[in-house]
């Protein structure tokens, strides 16, 4: 078992699907396992985000399918993906995380600020940020 | 002669202004209905400030929207989540979110619109038909009377709501408590007011109903929030078929039949009609293999149970002065704000204003209709708000509504202290309900007993004098006792989760069952 790490912080959608697709090449590429993250603050009753259903069965056999070993890990504990993600990046040592892109507004960011930047800033390792296909 | 009125209830219902609230209220009203927890009693708690500035018909028509507006919106929740936004649509749940998972969330929620417009609008007919006969009838009601019909108010609504008739009671004691505190109207004797002067004229009513709905709830989320997220069905599927709605039909009318009469019931409530017209459907269809797999009849019937019961729930409170729910105690504390006090006279000293108040249930309901249909989406967008943010703005609602009562900081500590309370009500299955009846219907149980006893001069017997209030309080009587009976006789009830592991119940016991709440 080779000792590289590559994660992915999933959300469905273009976006996540784009960045999943990334993340396997990368893995095949540098022959290291695949760790993907898909996580909810919980704080709201619905996340849209957060993979339930259909959804996640359709993620589970995507990546059996995948050939690479992945592994799916779904933390709610009330952090934010920024934090989650630096948190799975480092226990595991990874030496790569993707995450998908999407476009913002300028004000969109100033109220709500954006998860991709903190994600860039925070996260120690490099970072692949992929956007979705355009339509 | 009804409709004559009804038709001048019209005329001033469909001003610009009070159409205006009329929307206001039935999409603030859907908007709660749809948020498990925030219910239209919270609602109308945190807009009763508003009484201050508004004109009594447009406060109670947007009121009364809310509260209608409740009923659609906790079908949306049930049915796409499987959480009831209400403990009205509990058996919604049921089938609706079956036929959602099998793709036919779009016919589920339209006989739940359709079927609660259906009854919405038979039901607001026969409330408009019914109320002048009741007034007629209560018009030569006795104070003694009166005591006893508040009493069986108390009663039923203490054993029916809530998941023990002792929790229900004790929550009842705490809201009759609660009320006494101020001075003594007959005697000017201050009561429980530990000295403070500012307690003198009473805990108002906003603070107390904010505190328990708004602020308790409040807390009882914040005290548990990290519960994770609960999956959304897409409303995907074709619309209703023809199929649908000769299997729909049959059931809206019977919900209406059930729905109605039991709202009217001092104890009547929404849940136990939905629960009957569930119970009936399944037994009539033609379908019985389907239901607990998603039967349409099992959405039509109690969606149209729980808005006839909304609307049956109208009749006392505006006939008689009697609440029997949650919001229509807080309704009731709307009109004693204006210095009306609903009961028998209602209809003659405020005829407009009621009619008005009925005219514009109707066309509230039209709107839920229009509305409800095109916008789930929008509806179900509601539910991604996290909660901390919903909860912060409810709170900072909640201090401002209370303070802008009487300008004066105790009801600030008073609204803490009392959604303290709130929150060990909730955390220990008391019932909140009871507790605000007990606090808007227990002053005027008082006034009317003390009343009597005047009368009487101090001589009990004149609370039995009459044949109206023997047969009522002996079946209050009947109500208490009855129950405790049955249980010696019969061993300790089954619950929910017994009776499935026994095959009786075949679908799944509905998440949110054991909340103990029932905001309406």
């Amino acid at each position: 078992m080779s000792a590289g790490v590559v994660v992915v912080g999933f959300v469905p959608g273009p976006r996540g699907e784009a960045a999943l697709q990334h993340a396997v090449e990368e893995c095949r590429r540098r022959d290291a396992r695949l760790v993907v993250v898909n996580t909810s603050r919980g704080d709201s009753l619905v996340d849209e985000r957060f993979l339930q259903g259909e959804d996640l069965e359709r993620l589970e056999a995507q990546l059996a399918a995948a050939g690479v070993p992945a592994e799916l890990r779904r933390p709610m504990r009330g952090r934010d993906v920024a934090d989650e993600l630096a948190g799975v990046v480092q226990e595991t040592s990874a030496e790569l995380l993707v995450i998908g892109l999407r476009r913002r507004s300028a004000v969109g960011k100033l109220l709500m600020g954006s998860a991709a930047q903190r994600i860039l800033l925070d996260v120690e390792c490099p970072i692949l940020a992929v956007k979705a296909p355009p339509r | 002669m009804a409709l004559d009125s009804l038709l001048g209830g019209f005329a001033d219902a469909l001003t610009p202004v009070n159409l205006v609230f009329a929307l206001l209220g039935v999409l603030l009203g859907t908007a709660v209905g749809v948020l498990p927890g925030i219910g239209p009693a919270m609602t109308v708690a945190l807009l009763l400030p508003a009484t201050y500035v508004l004109e009594p018909t447009s406060a109670l028509i947007m009121f009364a929207g809310i509260y209608y507006g409740g009923m659609y919106g906790g079908s949306t929740t049930s049915i796409l989540l499987n959480t009831p936004g209400e403990s009205s649509s509990i058996m919604t749940a049921l089938e609706g979110n079956k036929m959602a998972k099998a793709g036919r969330g779009s016919a589920a929620l339209a006989t739940a619109a359709i079927g609660s417009f259906v009854a919405g609008t038979i039901a607001t007919l026969l409330l408009a038909l019914v109320a002048p006969t009741v007034v007629e009838l209560a018009i030569g009601i006795t104070a003694a009377d009166y005591f006893a019909l508040a009493v069986i108010a108390f009663v039923a609504v203490a054993t029916v709501l809530g998941s023990s008739p002792l929790r229900g009671l004790a929550a009842l004691c705490l809201g009759l408590y609660l009320g006494l505190v101020g001075t003594d109207v007959l005697s000017g004797q201050e009561r429980f007011t530990l000295g403070v002067p500012q307690l003198s004229d009473g805990i108002d009513v906003v603070v107390v109903a904010v505190a328990l709905f708004a602020v308790g709830e409040a807390l009882f989320v914040a005290a548990r929030l990290r519960r994770g997220a609960v999956q959304v069905i897409n409303h995907k599927g074709s619309w209703m078929t023809r199929e649908d709605f000769r299997r729909s039909w049959k059931p809206w009318l019977r919900g209406t039949a059930f729905g109605f009469p039991f709202g009217t019931l001092p104890a009547g409530g929404a849940e136990i009609p939905t629960f009957l017209s569930y119970a009936t459907e399944r037994k009539l269809t033609k379908h019985p293999e389907q239901f607990g797999k998603g039967a349409i009849e099992g959405v039509a019937g109690p969606e149209a149970a729980n808005n006839a019961a909304a609307a049956g729930v109208l009749v006392p409170l505006l006939t008689l002065g009697i609440p029997t729910s949650a919001t229509a105690a807080i309704i009731l504390a709307a009109f004693q704000g204006y210095g009306i006090q609903p009961g028998p006279t209602l209809l003659t000293t405020e005829g407009p204003l009621v009619w008005a108040l009925i005219a514009s249930l109707l066309i509230g309901n039209a709107m839920l209709l229009v509305l409800n249909l095109p916008l789930v989406g929008v509806w179900v967008k509601l539910l991604l708000i996290p909660r901390p943010y919903l909860y912060a703005g409810i709170l900072m609602f909640a201090s401002l509504g209370s303070f802008a009562v009487n300008a004066d900081p105790l009801d600030l500590v008073l609204l803490l202290l009392l959604g303290l309370l709130g929150f060990v009500m909730r955390r220990y299955g008391w019932p909140v309900a009871p507790a605000v009846i007990g606090l808007i219907l227990g002053p005027i149980a008082e006034t009317n007993l003390r009343r009597a006893l005047a009368i009487s001069d101090g001589d009990l017997g004149v609370l039995v004098d009459t044949w109206f209030s023997r047969i009522v309080l002996g079946l209050a009587l009947v109500a208490l006792v009855g129950p405790i009976v049955l249980r010696l006789v019969r061993g300790p009830r089954a619950t929910p989760e017994e009776v499935q592991q026994t095959g009786a119940l075949q679908h799944p016991v509905p998440a949110g069952r054991d909340r103990g709440e029932e905001d309406r």
